[in-house]
């Protein structure tokens, strides 16, 4: 088989896994999880070759695996589909890969296979715990969730949604997978559909989610009108990034290309999380915590980077390097650097340890997009790719502190929130392995120098937007880079270390192999993913390694980018900004035992600014009174309802004039009844001249035949026949 | 020769005869009487016609010919009936035959 073959197979494993679990093993939870896990585990290895063949091909910038058959056809044309693996999807298909299958394997322990039914477990509400009878006393024990196949079946058609974006080569296929995801996400994050915040939060992201897509299929018709193509090698060519980066199109005063790069950015705005449609990320926490990880690390969230970084060509049309950026670059780059500090401010004062890490990912996009903005291509997928492990890993993490959580919840009795951090403290000692490998995770995230993938990745976008001269940007990078140490060192205190503060955290559990397996697998990659990318300038080390991530990535661009020149101010920069903010993490959080003592609960970092409010207030409230005044009371009960009525009434009256006047008289009475009336009188009538008499009858006719004979002859003789 | 007009003035009073027959007897047999009558002058119709047309034609004879045996035929069926309604109603007169009458 030859590469582009297996490419074309890869995604397919997940969506077969859909159709099996749905249609026939969904009654058997070990079987579906074994087709789900199986699946993954298959298209893991199809990538994992794929990508060992894409180190071996020399050059795979300008010569990547592609090839594309005729899908739809067009007027006089075919909209192709198609892969395409090049060294960025090469990276990405990695990372996807791993993370998909640690996520499925993962799933199987936080779904509690293996434990009993639950007592009062319902489809829809999460598993409430059952009671089982041991050694002559009742103990209370996690339970299976209700809907476990169900479960598996989502998160492999999800896989399907990521696998086919990365692998597809055109927006049209990107964009089918994007939607399936959006679908899935809906379908996840509103897993628990009986919990009405888990219904909302649904809801909630799949609108937000629209808004973006909207103006991202714009952007789409808009190049495919512009170009006639959507297949991206036919797009990043010189002739045709020239001719949409020369036309001019009156919106704004933008290009072609700056306007479709807009349009296209907006939709990874949605789908990414950024501000303003980042409301519904961290919403999103309604579902499974496998789901989060799902849509926080391995898919969604990186999706809508992903396609910005895969448009970069594109954004950046007509922008070289050392020029002032172009208008698109600069909304991108404002837009992100604004996102990554303005999500670590709200993270900072969260108290839920799965919302924090969801706007710790909020402001880790926001740093992708960044990076993008002012030019960093590498810099930003390398920090995709790192993000997607060490986000993975602590989002896996916190679904495993919550679960040994509900387990000494569980056992104890008590009625304490199991995601709220100030019930937790300690934990290390109940959880070692979690502990680890969230510290681990934690670190990467805070940039922990040198050892961690965090640091090299965070640190190339600080020495990128240094390194152009934007020092906004660097400024604002650095202040967040700063903050997300601090929260996440907050968070590490509060959950892992001093003592616990309540009797649930005293009797938390570490989690079974299979949930903390992937922990493991993770926090290797969210440590050794680093070294790949290493600057060659970078003292001491950058001798010892040849920054093979920068030249492998970059050889996707038509021009490599050129590697920066070192220099010590970033570096110092994101040294200080990681330590200190580590540091002053433990030291605020080390004494604290309840959420009143905690300074940074400040309310408008509590309610995130208010932008929900605000949202509420702006468009949410407006609608409800629209579609409550003015759609349903006066459109549709006044004038439709009005119309319809007047209609009824017209032709009530219309109707019944008819049967009264035409129906009853006249067609009734006159010509129903009445013909039967007349020949009942005729026969009547005309009864007497049947006398039988067969004489009387011939007389008659002898006397009709002289009178017509007569008049015959008379009309002949008057008209000269005769 | 014998002007046709006088062939056709006997053939109309044959037939005049023959219908005030069939009109004012009441016995069934005088009717059929009558209905001969008047098929007879029918036939001296026919054969004056054929005299004084086109005498290598013999389609008036073949006509006349015809009619007899119609008038046998008829004449069989009529008293045959008249014979059986005789022996069920035990009358041959016309107007006593109403059965069909309402």
């Amino acid at each position: 088989m030859t590469t582009e073959n297996l490419i074309w197979l890869i995604p397919l494993p997940p969506l077969l896994a859909f159709f099996l679990i749905i249609l026939f093993t969904n009654r058997n939870k070990a079987l579906s999880h074994s087709i789900a896990v199986g699946s993954a585990l298959l298209s893991w290895l199809g990538s994992m070759i794929v990508f060992i063949q894409a180190l071996r091909v020399h050059e795979l910038g300008s010569h990547p695996f592609a090839s594309s058959i005729d899908w739809i056809p067009t007027a006089d044309t075919w909209l192709k589909i198609g892969i395409l693996v090049d060294p960025f999807t090469t990276v990405t298909l990695f990372f996807v890969a791993w993370t998909v299958l640690m996520i499925f394997l993962y799933s199987v322990g936080y779904h509690n296979f293996g434990q009993p039914k639950g007592d009062h477990d319902v489809p829809g509400l999460p598993p409430h715990g059952a009671t089982v009878d041991e050694h002559g006393h009742k103990h209370h024990v996690p339970s299976i969730e209700p809907m476990y196949s169900r479960f598996f079946a989502f998160i492999g058609l999800f896989a399907f949604g990521m696998y086919t974006l990365v692998v597809s080569d055109n927006l049209l296929t990107l964009f089918v997978g994007w939607e399936i995801m959006g679908l899935c996400s809906y379908l996840l994050i509103g897993f628990w559909y009986a919990k009405e915040s888990a219904r909302d939060a649904a809801i909630k992201a799949f609108m937000t989610t629209r808004v973006g897509d909207v103006f991202m299929l714009l952007g789409i018709a808009f190049l495919y009108s512009a170009t006639g193509t959507l297949s991206y090698r036919e797009i990043f060519t010189e002739e045709v990034l020239h001719t949409l980066a020369t036309v001019p199109t009156g919106v704004f005063g933008l290009t072609a290309a700056g306007l479709i790069g807009l349009l296209l950015f907006i939709g990874a705005v949605g789908k990414s999380a950024q501000f303003p449609l980042h409301v519904w990320l961290p919403d999103a926490m309604e579902g499974p915590t496998p789901v989060s990880a799902m849509i926080h690390a391995a898919t969604m969230v990186s999706a809508g980077v992903y396609m910005v970084i895969r448009m970069f060509p594109l954004i950046s049309a007509g922008w070289l390097e050392g020029q002032p950026l172009n208008p698109t670059m600069t909304v991108i780059a404002f837009i992100g650097a604004f996102t990554a500090l303005f999500a670590a401010t709200i993270a900072v004062a969260q108290n839920d340890i799965k919302r924090v890490l969801a706007y710790s990912t909020i402001s880790q996009l926001g740093y992708m997009m960044a990076a993008l903005g002012i030019g960093a291509y590498v810099a930003a997928s390398f920090h995709l790719v790192t993000h997607a492990f060490f986000k993975a890993l602590l989002f896996l993490g916190s679904g495993s502190v919550i679960h040994g959580m509900e387990h000494g919840v569980l056992h104890t009795g008590e009625h304490v929130d199991p995601q709220n951090m100030f019930n937790m403290g300690g934990l290390r000692k109940k959880m070692p392995i979690t502990f680890w490998t969230f510290l681990i995770g934690g670190f990467a995230l805070s940039g922990f120098p040198l050892i961690t993938a965090g640091f090299w990745s965070k640190d190339e976008i600080l020495a990128d937007a240094f390194g152009h001269g934007q020092l906004p940007v660097f400024i604002t990078l650095a202040l967040a880079a700063f903050l997300t140490a601090f929260y996440t060192m907050r968070q590490i205190t509060l959950t892992f270390l001093g003592e616990p503060r309540t009797k649930s955290a005293e009797h938390a559990q570490e989690t079974k192999w299979t949930m903390t397996t992937p922990l493991v697998i993770l926090s290797i990659f969210a440590i050794g993913y680093g070294w790949v990318g290493i600057p060659e300038q970078f003292p001491l080390l950058g001798a010892i390694s040849s920054n093979w991530f920068h030249e492998f990535v970059g050889s996707t661009l038509a021009e490599i980018p050129e590697a920066l020149e070192f220099s010590i101010i970033p570096l110092l920069t994101s040294l200080l900004v990681a330590l200190g903010g580590l540091f002053f993490g433990w030291l605020a959080y080390r004494g604290i035992h309840t959420a009143e003592q905690d300074r940074l609960q400040i309310g408008v970092l509590k309610n995130k600014w208010y932008i929900d409010e605000i949202y509420n207030f702006l468009f949410i409230k407006p609608s409800i009174w629209f579609a409550e005044k003015f759609t349903y009371l006066f459109l549709d009960k006044g004038v439709i309802d009005g119309i319809l009525h007047t209609f009824g009434r017209v032709t009530g009256t219309v109707g019944h004039a008819l049967r009264n006047y035409i129906d009853k008289p006249v067609i009734n009475e006159f010509f129903g009844d009445g013909s039967a009336h007349a020949t009942q009188w005729f026969g009547r009538n005309l009864r007497p001249i049947q006398t039988g008499r067969i004489q009387q009858y011939m007389v008659l006719t002898l006397f009709f035949l002289f009178l017509v004979g007569g008049a015959l002859l008379f009309f002949f003789r008057q008209i000269g026949l005769l | 020769m014998i002007p046709i007009s006088w062939y056709l003035t006997l053939s109309a009073a044959l037939f005049s005869i023959g219908l005030f027959g069939v009109l004012t007897r009441r016995n069934a047999i005088a009717i059929l009487l009558g209905i001969e009558l008047m098929l007879n002058a029918v036939n001296v119709n026919l054969a004056a016609f054929w005299r004084y047309g086109d005498v290598n034609q013999i389609t008036g004879q073949i006509f006349a010919i015809i009619v007899f045996a119609v008038a046998a035929a008829e004449v069989a069926v009529g008293l045959a009936l008249v014979i059986s309604v005789y022996r069920k109603k035990n009358t041959v007169i016309a107007e006593e035959i109403d059965l069909m009458k309402w």
